[in-house]
């Protein structure tokens, strides 16, 4: 279970203020939508959930099954369970695809005290994962990210997610970018991830992307904070209507 | 922001702790005065049991190396060295004269396993490295044991000192040394034919492919004496040879000086692989002590059809000043340069290449990758020119720039030349930086700050990991892993 209580987030130079007292709680195997305007805060938050240096937490607690995730190295958390599918994935020149994911998932089993994964053992994880997700096999031995095309680079973005298998999945939207095909088979990805155990933070500005993923529960950013929550109609609500109200609600 | 600053930080401390080959190694050395005059040229001469014509040699450098100033164009800055304030010879004592390697002193074979280097044959084929490598074991002075020299023999391979193939194969030093790089060809070089005490001298004969990799290793152990080492490969027609060289000196506050002069032959359709993975001592976090490294290494591709490619790991001495270059003199030869130099602290590094295109279809490679961090600063300096008669010269010049935090530099100097209009040269540089936002990326998925650098350096030099054998690119790796982080290795 996630949960974030009363956040507030400037940037580290504290020139700007960007979450006012955000409270967001997410139950194990929920899926939670967050949708806004553009510049309400939503990419700030899974940076800050995920430890991204240039946020300064002025108050506030995030809690990942009772763990204070604010005490923790980004490496930390991402061995804790937090895993963020980036709205804009990095690109690492020369390291070939297969090694960044296999450094990844070592990284993190040690982290957790496990064993590293047999070579075989992890080629076949992840050879099943990148078939399911229509990713050619050449593509890993190919330098991470680099050159990929915008829907590549998201595809092995939802990839990662499913070899490292996270207790809270981000996805920073994810299907900007994405074909109408792509858009199936990474949504197919992430439902096939689903769990009573695993919880998913979506992200998105687009109520196509929920009729694949449908989410539990729908949240309403502006300025800073969740202003309003409902169900999945609420994204239909949305769609027909914009934010206006919440806009100048929050103004208010 | 802070990820990067932590980073730096932890980059800042690499030096002194993460230098592992900082030890000393306490023995009885014969030594020479203190200080330069022609009675010490002698005096190495005479410790050698030289012939005549090589103190000859050597005088004659001497006095036109008083004639000459030092070269101030690199972009390095020291204090002016006082070269009579070192000691031009030391050798341990017990080492005298040693017929194999049950006569040399265990203190070194115990030095030379600390640094990885067993000398033992039998050491050697039952440690892990999976081919044979043969090595010549220079310390200070004096090279101490060659090994796998009999069976080298059968295959008509010499591999030896410089000082013995002085001795036993006076013919063949006559002809090529000095036949590359020019007793007068720069200042330090004029001083290394005067002074040089010891090196490595390799023959391959005509249509031979040596048969294991051939490595010296150069071990500084005397404090304040300076290290000329000389080496000779002579590759025959149609023959192959791959040598590897490796170098450590102890942790010192006072700098030391190190100038060899390393000169390749190649004739008609032979070929030579040179690697070296320099790991000299950097000097301390406030930039005291390490080495002086300064160094010329020239391979002369004087037959058509062959080929001399140079790769170099650098990641040690307070200075480097080095240009391992190719004359490409017969037809259709082919020259590489393939370089990794990584600069931290307060170390300067001054390198890059030379390809000079004089015959017909002669083809060269340049592949640099310079990573700086700490206050360091790390120059390229190449250069590619073709003479009026080589038509169809080729070159290719990748150069790319790491910087590790913000108080760094990189420089790239390339100096192009070509007097033929078929000449085509193509040059390519990049200078770039670990973002902060890579380093979230890779931690985001657990890898820690410091797994993080090296995952993305690792990638950044790969082009070059894979140009040298095996055995040592691995090792290399890990070196610069260490050169790099605070915490990782
Ligand atoms: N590091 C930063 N430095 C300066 N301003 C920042 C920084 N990070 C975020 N901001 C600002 O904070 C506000 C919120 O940005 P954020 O990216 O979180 O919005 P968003 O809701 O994800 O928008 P979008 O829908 O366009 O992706 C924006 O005004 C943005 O410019
Ligand atoms: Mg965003």
């Amino acid at each position: 279970m996630l949960e974030i209580r009363n956040l507030h987030v400037a940037i580290e130079d504290g020139s700007k203020k960007i979450l006012n007292g955000l409270n967001l709680t997410i139950r194990d195997g929920e899926v939670a939508a967050i949708m806004g305007p553009n510049g309400s805060g939503k990419s700030t938050l899974s940076y800050v959930i995920a430890g991204k240096d240039d946020y300064e937490v002025l108050d506030g607690e995030i809690l990942l099954d009772g763990k204070n995730l604010l005490e923790m190295e980004p490496d930390e958390r991402a061995a804790a369970g937090v895993f963020l599918a980036f709205q804009y994935p990095l690109e690492i020149p020369g390291v070939a695809t297969m090694t960044f994911l296999k450094a990844a998932l070592n990284a993190q089993r040690k982290g957790r005290g496990e064993d590293e994964l047999t070579t075989p053992d992890f080629m076949r994880r992840v050879k099943a994962g990148a078939e399911k997700l229509g990713i050619p096999q050449d593509m890993l031995k190919r330098g991470l990210n680099v050159g990929f095309s915008g829907g590549e680079k998201k595809r092995m973005e939802i990839l990662q997610m499913a070899l490292l298998e996270p207790s809270i999945g981000i996805l920073d939207e994810t299907d900007s970018g994405l074909d109408i095909d792509a858009l199936k088979i990474v949504s197919e990805g992430v439902n096939a991830l689903r769990s009573a155990k695993r919880s998913f933070l979506v992200i998105t500005h687009y109520q196509r992307l929920l009729n694949y993923i449908v989410p539990d529960t729908v949240h309403v950013m502006s300025k800073g904070q969740i202003v309003r929550t409902g169900g999945k109609e609420l994204a239909l609500e949305l769609e027909a209507n914009g934010y206006a109200d919440y806009v100048t609600n929050a103004a208010a | 922001m802070v990820a990067v600053k932590e980073t730096v930080e932890q980059v800042k401390q690499l030096d002194v702790d993460q230098y592992k080959y900082g030890f000393t190694t306490d023995l009885e050395v014969d030594k020479a005065p203190k200080g330069l005059n022609e009675d010490i040229v002698r005096f190495i001469s005479a410790k050698k049991g030289e012939p005549q014509w090589m103190l000859d040699w050597r005088l004659d450098a001497f006095r036109r190396w008083k004639t000459m100033d030092e070269p101030q164009w690199a972009r390095v800055h020291y204090p002016k060295i006082d070269f009579n304030d070192s000691y031009y010879y030391a050798a341990p004592k017990k080492n005298a004269a040693p017929k194999t390697l049950d006569d040399v002193d265990p203190a070194i074979l115990d030095t030379y396993k600390k640094l990885g280097i067993p000398l033992r044959e039998q050491e050697l084929l039952a440690g892990v490295q999976t081919s044979k490598v043969a090595v010549d074991a220079v310390f200070d002075s004096v090279s101490v044991v060659t090994t796998f020299k009999e069976e080298l023999k059968k295959a008509g391979v010499i591999f030896c000192s410089i000082s013995e193939a002085i001795k036993d194969h006076p013919e063949l030093v006559k002809k090529y040394l000095g036949s590359v790089v020019p007793v007068t060809d720069n200042y330090y070089a004029t001083l290394n034919c005067a002074v040089f005490t010891d090196g490595s001298f390799v023959y391959i004969p005509e249509g031979t492919r040596c048969p294991m990799e051939l490595s010296t290793y150069f071990r500084i152990n005397e404090k304040n004496t300076g290290q000329f080492e000389r080496t000779l490969i002579i590759a025959e027609k149609g023959s192959y040879v791959s040598y590897l060289e490796g170098c450590t000196a102890p942790q010192r506050d006072e700098n030391q000086l190190h100038a060899a002069v390393v000169e390749l032959v190649a004739l008609d359709d032979a070929e030579i692989k040179y690697s070296t993975v320099q790991n000299w001592y950097p000097g301390d976090a406030e930039g005291k002590g390490g080495i002086y490294n300064f160094v010329t290494k020239r391979g002369d591709c004087r037959g058509a059809n062959s080929k001399i490619s140079w790769t170099q790991v650098e990641t040690g001495s307070a200075i480097t000043w080095k240009y391992p270059s190719c004359i490409l003199r017969g037809d259709n030869s082919r020259g590489e340069f393939y370089s990794i130099a990584v600069s931290n602290g307060y170390q300067q590094v001054d390198s890059g290449t030379k390809m000079i295109h004089l015959g017909k279809n002669t083809t060269s490679r340049i592949i640099s990758k310079g990573i700086s961090a700490g206050k360091s600063q790390n120059t390229y300096r190449g250069q590619v020119s073709a003479h009026r008669k080589a038509t169809n010269a080729r070159n290719f010049t990748n150069c790319d720039s790491l910087l590790i935090g913000e108080t760094c530099g990189a420089h790239t100097v390339p100096y192009l030349e070509s007097k033929n209009a078929s000449a085509v040269f193509e040059h390519e540089a990049t200078t770039s930086k670990i973002s902060e936002d890579q380093l979230f990326y890779c931690r985001q998925r657990g890898l820690s700050a410091e797994e993080a650098t090296a995952l993305i350096v690792n990638g950044f030099v790969k082009d070059v990991l894979q140009q040298l054998p095996m055995e040592f690119a691995v090792e290399a790796q890990k070196l610069i892993s260490i050169s790099l982080e605070g915490s990782v290795g």
